[in-house]
């Protein structure tokens, strides 16, 4: 059963495509990898999907619900994880999660348990009680992630989970992606950078090319297509994606705005 | 596994309006609570606003009584100004209120909750709410400060809890104007001019620190479509022993709350452009 399903999903900024008519489907329990060099599109797909932007053509079913009709449903059963940090420095990590447990409408009953089980889970009972602004980037991320699922979302989309993270700090991240994967069956949709996150986390990926899909596959099928079948995710890479790398316009502002994500989670 | 809404249950259509408002309160409520979470956690940040009040009050109130320039009918010039310079202390609040949301914006915990549940303009009005509660923070600085002073202030319970309801609308009002602002101007640099720029004639075309009779005809004018003076008006009613409205309390609180409700629906609806 398909969890995600896209038609033609495009948007337009006035001239500029960012996405362009991608089609997608994605089925429930899997760990989806959208790849693609900056200004690919990537960050504009997750933010149609999770309403955030209204798309200018196609549209997308996801977890049952047509993100433009049905918007309100849709962010009532999905979590999101942005690339900037999400987690509110000014409080503890247990009311950051307390907080999204009652915007969440979880019943009194569930909701103590659930936010302990979180914590548990993430291996953040110990700094609970501590504001988050005293966290490291891997316990920001970790507990982000831990908020937009104290619903038990069918869909959790994850913005670069583990830029500027440190190598320790990406495993243990990974670690716990795959876990609710398989202990509440619930459907991954991330962006990355990193071809070694691709490569072990994902069952598919995508990559994506100015604004349109230009492979999609499990990692193994797209190795094998490439260069006779010898080929590297890297390879794969920049094979289909690889000519646009240095040819992306506004960078400038990207490479900022990455440099300095990086610096506040790391 | 999910906690998908059975729609078994669903209600019945006419009760479906009344339970989209219960929805709205309890959101509402769920923002206002993580606001008051935060600021438990900075309890300084209010007394660092007590100052400004303060001065006006000791430095600006007294050497104007002692003048006696400003026809204040049967009130002395310190009874006069101290619903004025309460207005003041929340309109400074509120005005400033829209750069925590810029900062929120840069950092991307905005992002999260416009994907989350929770309809806009209640991420709004909550953060309003929050706002009216820092300013009504200010209400325990200056009637201590106004009693010492020689004010004869009105103690009773309704009078009270009229003038905290006024600082709450007030800041309710002008915090979400704040947040619109922000939405619109986006940066902190550019918000910081633009809130300078605002709180000058906010206070100065209204009825704050002098009578609107004394002014010229224009300001006169200016000043009536100015929320300030609806609030310094129910402030003076509800503060001061045998403080009269000028302009009918009812007209005062239905001008409040009209144009509070307005700025809460504008902000909310342009909450999502805030992120793109």
């Amino acid at each position: 059963m398909n969890v995600i399903e896209t038609h033609e999903l495009t948007l337009q900024f006035g001239d500029f495509t960012a996405v362009n008519g991608v089609s997608l489907a994605l089925q429930e329990g899997e760990i989806f990898g959208l790849l693609g060099p900056n200004g690919a599109g990537k960050t504009t797909m997750i933010k149609m999907l999770t309403t955030l932007l209204p798309p200018s053509g196609g549209g997308a079913i996801v977890a049952g619900y047509d993100i433009v009709s049905q918007s309100a449903q849709v962010r009532r059963s999905t979590g999101y994880v942005p690339q900037l940090l999400s987690a509110d420095g000014n409080m503890t990590g247990y009311e950051n999660l307390l907080i999204f447990a009652k915007i969440f409408d979880l019943p009194t009953n569930v909701r103590e348990e659930r936010i302990q089980r979180l914590l548990e889970m993430m291996g953040l009972q110990d700094a609970a009680s501590r504001m988050v602004k005293t966290y490291s980037g891997g316990m920001i991320r970790k507990l982000e992630i831990a908020q937009s699922v104290i619903h038990r979302p069918r869909v959790l989309f994850l913005d670069e989970p583990t830029v500027g993270l440190d190598p320790i700090a990406r495993a243990s991240v990974w670690e716990h992606i795959k876990r609710l994967r398989d202990e509440f069956n619930t459907t991954i949709l991330l962006t990355t950078h990193y071809m070694d996150e691709a490569d072990g986390l994902c069952q598919r990926i995508a990559i994506m090319h100015q604004g349109q899909l230009a492979a999609i596959g499990s990692p193994q099928e797209l190795k094998a297509s490439v260069n006779g079948g010898a080929a590297d995710l890297n390879a794969v890479f920049s094979h289909f994606a690889g000519a646009a790398l240095e040819a992306t316009p506004g960078s400038y502002l990207e490479t900022s705005r990455t440099r300095i994500n990086a610096r506040r989670v790391g | 596994m999910t906690d998908i809404v059975n729609p078994q249950n669903a209600p019945a259509a006419w009760l479906r309006p009344i339970e989209a408002i219960v929805f709205f309160i309890r959101k509402t409520l769920n923002i206002a609570e993580m606001e008051m979470r935060k600021l438990r956690h900075e309890p300084l940040d209010l007394l660092t606003r007590a100052a400004q009040p303060v001065l006006w009050i000791l430095i600006f109130g007294q050497v104007l009584a002692g003048v006696r320039a400003i026809p204040t009918g049967e009130f002395g010039y310190i009874e006069f100004m101290a619903p004025g310079i309460l207005a003041q202390s929340m309109l400074f609040i509120s005005i400033f209120y829209g750069i925590s949301i810029i900062w929120e914006r840069d950092l991307g915990i905005i992002h999260k909750f416009l994907a989350g549940p929770a309809p806009r303009a209640a991420l709004v009005l909550g953060k309003g709410l929050s706002a009216g509660v820092r300013g009504i923070s200010q209400t325990f600085i200056i009637y201590p400060l106004a009693y010492v002073m020689g004010v004869k202030l009105d103690f009773n319970i309704f009078a009270l809890l009229g003038t905290l309801f006024t600082v709450l609308m007030g800041a309710v009002l002008f915090s979400t104007f704040s947040l619109l602002v922000a939405i619109k101007v986006k940066t902190r640099e550019r918000f910081m001019g633009i809130g300078q720029f605002m709180t000058m004639p906010l206070f100065f075309a209204s009825n704050a620190i002098y009578p609107i009779e004394i002014m010229p005809g224009w300001l006169q004018a200016i000043s009536r479509f100015n929320p300030l003076t609806y609030v310094v008006d129910a402030l003076r009613t509800f503060m001061l022993d045998g403080g009269q409205s000028h302009f009918g309390l009812g007209t005062d609180f239905a001008v409040l709350i009209l144009v509070a409700a307005l700025f809460v629906w504008a902000a909310g609806r342009a909450y999502p452009s805030f992120v793109n």
